[in-house]
């Protein structure tokens, strides 16, 4: 088995191969507004470390966020077209969830909180690293605050509102490595993962004309 | 005649607007044109959403690819290339298929080319007429774009002429189809209704045609304002507004001007070839206009079918073919999505490459 995972819904951009056992190599460069660019170069890194093609792949992980989506984009459609190229499986899996194993938590709750940008968090808790309790959603912290107060959160999204989030902790970010380690437990367990579909959560904004503009002084 | 098959076989990915395009062609010849269009999601908001474009891309883009393969019958394995749309266009729309075309390409172990988007709708008409004249002049006009440019080579030169100052000619037809409660897109709509009108009926001025203003440049701004407020006129005055005579003149108005800027150009450039390409290409009355006022001035006109105007995959893989046919260097991996790419600009060739003529199926490194 060796694995390749992708994750693009933070402002890090991941990759990591693991072969069932342990992640054999990695690469994480955190840079909100360069996914597009630094995705492929990375991928092309990750195998040069481990001396491998990418036809050695036998599968894609990939996080399906939630995240925000211009950058969500580029990890689901290079998944999806290595996976169309390779004629190997595809599978999904939420970035909050690869974050919650990350953290290596064994006993919560505790929550899993990233930016979602426009003064929001995308959000879920957890009973331990390896069981969401909610699903993940999108909030103001204020909103939030009564439904998580007490409990320790990590990510950025904790770590960026401390008055909703007072016992923040790293990891800020999801790692590809944790990805794929999560994957590789669940699939050994005969779990199936979620398609390769993103997490959106909001409506993709729109304004709907309000009728044509009249254009002639009243 | 060379044998075809010599020929590059290049597939391309087109996603600047609200068409997913993947086409495949070997040489000039047209092997396939798969495209899935979110218009329908787009039209209860009368316009492009680019959120909504970017998200059916996403979802697309892996059919439409494969739906290609098969229409075009070839295997990915025998591409010469991969070539896709860097810009211009929307910016999150541009990055999914350039994500896609990166990934297609790294994995086949193929070159990429990322590739103008005006360029490639000049291109595409190798596909229904055989190689461009060179130079060729092309009138490109499309609810993005409305520009004229003069190419001698369409990989790596081409000159803009003049374009619109502000409002794409599509543009102009989306904003009076909606003043007329027509719809969304409004091109078509308004070709329709305005066959059946008087293109005489009413006066609408005709933007920068004044001795003084810019020969080549275009503006439908003023000609939009005038004739929604003869519609609001009428409105106002509770009489009915003929919607074919106002469909009729509008539409001559622009075309008109489209024309009468394009023959120009030909005549004073000395360039006896004209090509028309884009979405507002497909519009009926330019097209006969084009080819009688051509006509009358000894230029040849070559305006590709309507489903080669439009937004479409094999104008990437028409200009990835002339890419690869010409030894132009492929791009890098980190190629990036620009949604303001100039149009002088036919290419975004990798920055460790060669500008020149040298042809490097490189990348083989990567991949067995
Ligand atoms: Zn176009």
């Amino acid at each position: 088995m060796l694995l390749l995972a992708l994750d693009t819904a933070t402002p890090a951009v991941t990759v990591a191969l693991h072969d069932g056992t342990d992640v054999i190599a990695s690469s994480s460069q955190v840079d909100a507004r360069r996914h597009g660019e630094l995705l492929l170069p990375a991928v092309d890194r990750v195998l040069a470390d481990a001396g491998l093609k990418l036809d050695a792949v036998t599968g894609i992980v990939v996080g399906i966020g939630p995240g925000p989506y211009t950058g969500l984009r580029v990890g689901l459609m290079t998944a999806d077209t290595f996976g169309l190229a390779l004629g190997v499986p595809v599978h999904g899996l939420c970035t909050l969830d690869g974050l919650a194993y990350a953290a290596d938590v064994d006993e919560g709750p505790f929550v899993v909180a990233t930016d979602a940008r426009r003064k929001e968090v995308y959000w879920a808790t957890y009973a331990d690293s390896r069981t969401r309790l909610t699903d993940p959603a999108v909030d103001r912290p204020a909103e939030i605050a009564e439904r998580v107060a007490g409990l320790p959160a990590v990510g950025a999204g904790a770590l960026l509102y401390p008055e909703t989030f007072p016992r923040a902790y790293e990891p800020e970010h999801v790692s590809a490595a944790a990805l794929a380690g999560l994957a590789a437990e669940r699939l050994a367990a005969g779990e199936e993962l979620p398609a390769p579909r993103p997490l959106y959560l909001r409506r993709p904004d729109a304004q709907v004309p309000k009728n044509y503009k009249v254009v002639t002084p009243k | 005649m060379a044998d075809t098959r010599d020929e590059p076989l290049v597939l391309g990915i087109e996603t600047s607007c609200d068409e997913t395009g993947v086409g495949i062609v070997r040489g000039t010849t047209l092997l396939a044109d798969a495209v899935a269009s979110s218009v329908d999601e787009h039209a209860r908001f009368g316009g492009v959403v680019p959120e909504v474009a970017s998200r059916a891309h996403l979802e697309a883009m892996v059919p439409t690819i494969e739906r290609a393969l098969k229409d075009a019958g070839v295997s990915a394995k025998d591409l010469d290339g991969i070539s896709v749309t860097a810009g211009p266009g929307l910016a999150g729309a541009l990055l999914v298929g350039v994500t896609a075309a990166k990934a297609y390409a790294y994995a086949l172990g193929k070159p990429l080319y990322g590739v103008n988007h005006l360029a490639s709708h000049i291109c595409v008409d190798q596909l229904e007429h055989g190689p461009l004249p060179e130079p060729t002049m092309a009138l490109l006009v499309s609810g993005g774009h409305s520009s004229l440019l003069l190419s001698t080579d369409i990989t790596s030169d081409v000159r803009p002429l003049g374009a619109t100052i502000d409002d794409a000619a599509g543009e102009a037809f989306d904003k009076i189809a909606r003043v007329l409660n027509l719809g969304f897109p409004g091109g078509p709509v308004i070709d329709r209704y305005a066959k059946e009108g008087d293109p005489k009926a009413i006066a609408f001025p005709r933007g920068l045609t004044g001795p003084r203003d810019s020969a080549y440049d275009f503006s439908f701004s003023g000609l939009k304002t005038s004739v929604a407020r003869w519609i609001e006129a009428k409105r106002a005055a509770g009489e009915d507004v003929p919607v074919r005579d106002v469909s009729a003149s509008f539409q001559e108005a622009v075309v008109d001007v489209l024309t009468r800027k394009a023959v120009r150009a030909c005549k004073d450039e000395g360039v006896d070839h004209l090509m028309i390409g884009g979405g507002v290409a497909a519009n009926s009355r330019l097209r006969a206009l084009a080819q009688e006022r051509c006509e009358a001035a000894g230029i040849r006109l070559r305006v590709p079918r309507p489903k080669l105007c439009t937004d479409n995959g094999a104008m990437v893989a028409a200009l990835g073919a002339e890419m690869v046919a010409r030894g132009r260097a492929p791009s890098d991996w980190d190629l990036s999505a620009d949604s303001s790419l100039p149009v002088t600009e036919p290419h975004v060739p990798g920055h460790s490459h060669d500008h020149d003529h040298v042809h490097e199926v490189s990348k083989e490194n990567l991949y067995s």
